[in-house]
């Protein structure tokens, strides 16, 4: 297996509000290609700054990046912005859509910024479109749309220029159970379909389609592991619920 | 059991088998499908205790079957049963116990309790993730209750991570 990304005692203090805040402290992560990665946490903990850094969008105060076996803490953002039309799909967690484009342009675009032809595009924006259930609304601009409806746009978008590393931060914070499992069946489909993952979540649902969840704490990872499997899923159903 | 089967004898009488698909069409794959055998030894003690009563009924080149009828206390304790509060929450939950005790003894430390717990309740969610699969998605009762024991987990983990923020 090959390392997608690689973290090397990655630290992150903010410093621009006078008092210095230490939001990651020495973050020591290897992600292979493939891996579904959750990562969970309290608020505050260091889960958003820990994967903005992961995707260039926030600077590193000291660690290393690497990404592919190359390494990128140290490129420009310009050198960042290249990087991420061809290789990295981001999902904010206040989503940071496009006011003045379509629905359909929003996700149309990195595809076209990474190369492919209008046609590939279009095609791979319909797909992503229909399967998170926004055909309709290809056409509105973004503020017209549901917090729910924003976050799965953004969700397609992140995926239209097939990245070899998906970063999302809570992509299903403002969706309810049914658009949940919309989101949760394309992830659960490109994830077999090999794409690598790395999410941001507090919501066990999601998290539990992952191979690995990373626990942080403060800033720093206090559990990163595999989730158990107790026996084959085809165990008799009833007693998961039993349990309870 | 007792009172599942108490209330779908109240629907209309009924043998050993016919209950035993009664509960897992209602309730699906979510319900833990009951063996033949236990629901048997339940409609037995049902009988002993005077809530059902059993009727011989004669079956051609068969042995007779038994249909089962509520009786009128069966019904009245079906009725307290359906009344009566359900259990809420669990208030003296065993894990906390074992998060607040093991550590005062030196067996455990408590964030090493808590990452193993919450790779449980994680596992256990994966499981019912693939339950809702594959339940049929017409069966809205099987669904529905699946979605409720989810809710359940969701509270504890976030439970489980205010203690970790809390006592570590
Ligand atoms: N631009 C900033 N300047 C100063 N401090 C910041 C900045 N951004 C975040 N922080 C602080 O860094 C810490 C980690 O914040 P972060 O946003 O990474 O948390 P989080 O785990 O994503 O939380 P949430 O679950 O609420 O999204 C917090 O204490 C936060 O206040
Ligand atoms: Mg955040």
């Amino acid at each position: 297996m090959s390392v997608v990304l690689k973290a090397v005692n990655l630290v992150k203090v903010y410093t621009d509000s006078g008092v210095p805040v230490h939001a990651v402290r020495g973050v020591d992560l290897e992600i292979e290609a493939g891996e579904f990665v959750a990562i969970m946490g309290p608020s505050g903990s260091g889960k958003s700054t820990l994967i903005h850094m992961l995707g260039g969008l926030d600077a590193r105060t000291s660690g290393e990046i690497w990404l592919d076996g190359r390494r990128v803490d140290t490129l420009s953002e310009s050198g960042w912005a290249l990087l991420r039309r061809r290789k990295v799909g981001f999902v904010f967690q206040n989503f940071n859509l496009v006011a003045n484009m379509t629905v359909a342009d929003n996700v149309e675009l990195p595809a076209l910024l990474a190369g492919a032809s209008p046609r590939e595009a279009r095609e791979r924006r319909e797909d992503l479109l229909a399967r998170l259930n926004l055909t309709e609304r290809a056409d509105a601009p973004p503020g017209q749309l549901s917090g729910g409806e924003q976050q799965r746009v953004a969700l397609a978008r992140a995926l239209a220029n097939r990245p070899s590393l998906l970063l999302a931060d809570e992509p299903t914070g403002n969706l309810d159970s049914r658009n949940t499992r919309d989101v949760l069946r394309l992830l659960g489909e490109v994830h077999r379909d090999g794409q690598t993952i790395v999410m941001v979540t507090h919501d066990a649902r999601v998290a539990a389609l992952a191979d690995r969840v990373v626990s942080l704490l403060d800033g720093e990872i206090v559990d990163d592991g595999r989730i158990p499997r107790r026996r084959p899923a085809t165990g008799t159903a009833g007693e998961v619920i039993d349990l309870r | 059991m007792r009172f599942h089967l108490l209330a779908l004898l109240a629907k209309e009488p009924a043998h050993g088998y016919e209950l035993k698909q009664a509960l897992e069409q209602t309730f699906g794959a979510a319900y833990p499908s009951p063996n033949i055998g236990q629901i048997y030894v339940t409609l037995n003690r049902l009988t002993q205790d005077g809530l059902v009563r059993a009727v011989d009924v004669e079956q051609s080149n068969r042995p007779n079957k038994k249909v089962y009828y509520l009786t009128a206390r069966g019904r009245e304790a079906l009725t307290t049963w359906v009344e009566e509060p359900t259990e809420g929450p669990r208030v003296r939950d065993e894990f906390y116990m074992k998060l607040i005790l093991a550590p005062l003894t030196g067996i455990a430390d408590r964030m090493a309790l808590i990452n193993r717990q919450r790779r449980h309740y994680l596992g256990l969610m994966r499981e019912l993730n693939e339950l809702a699969e594959r339940t049929d998605q017409a069966n809205r009762v099987a669904l529905l209750l699946i979605e409720g024991a989810m809710l359940h987990l969701q509270a504890d983990l976030d439970w489980l991570q205010r203690c970790q923020e809390e006592l570590l």
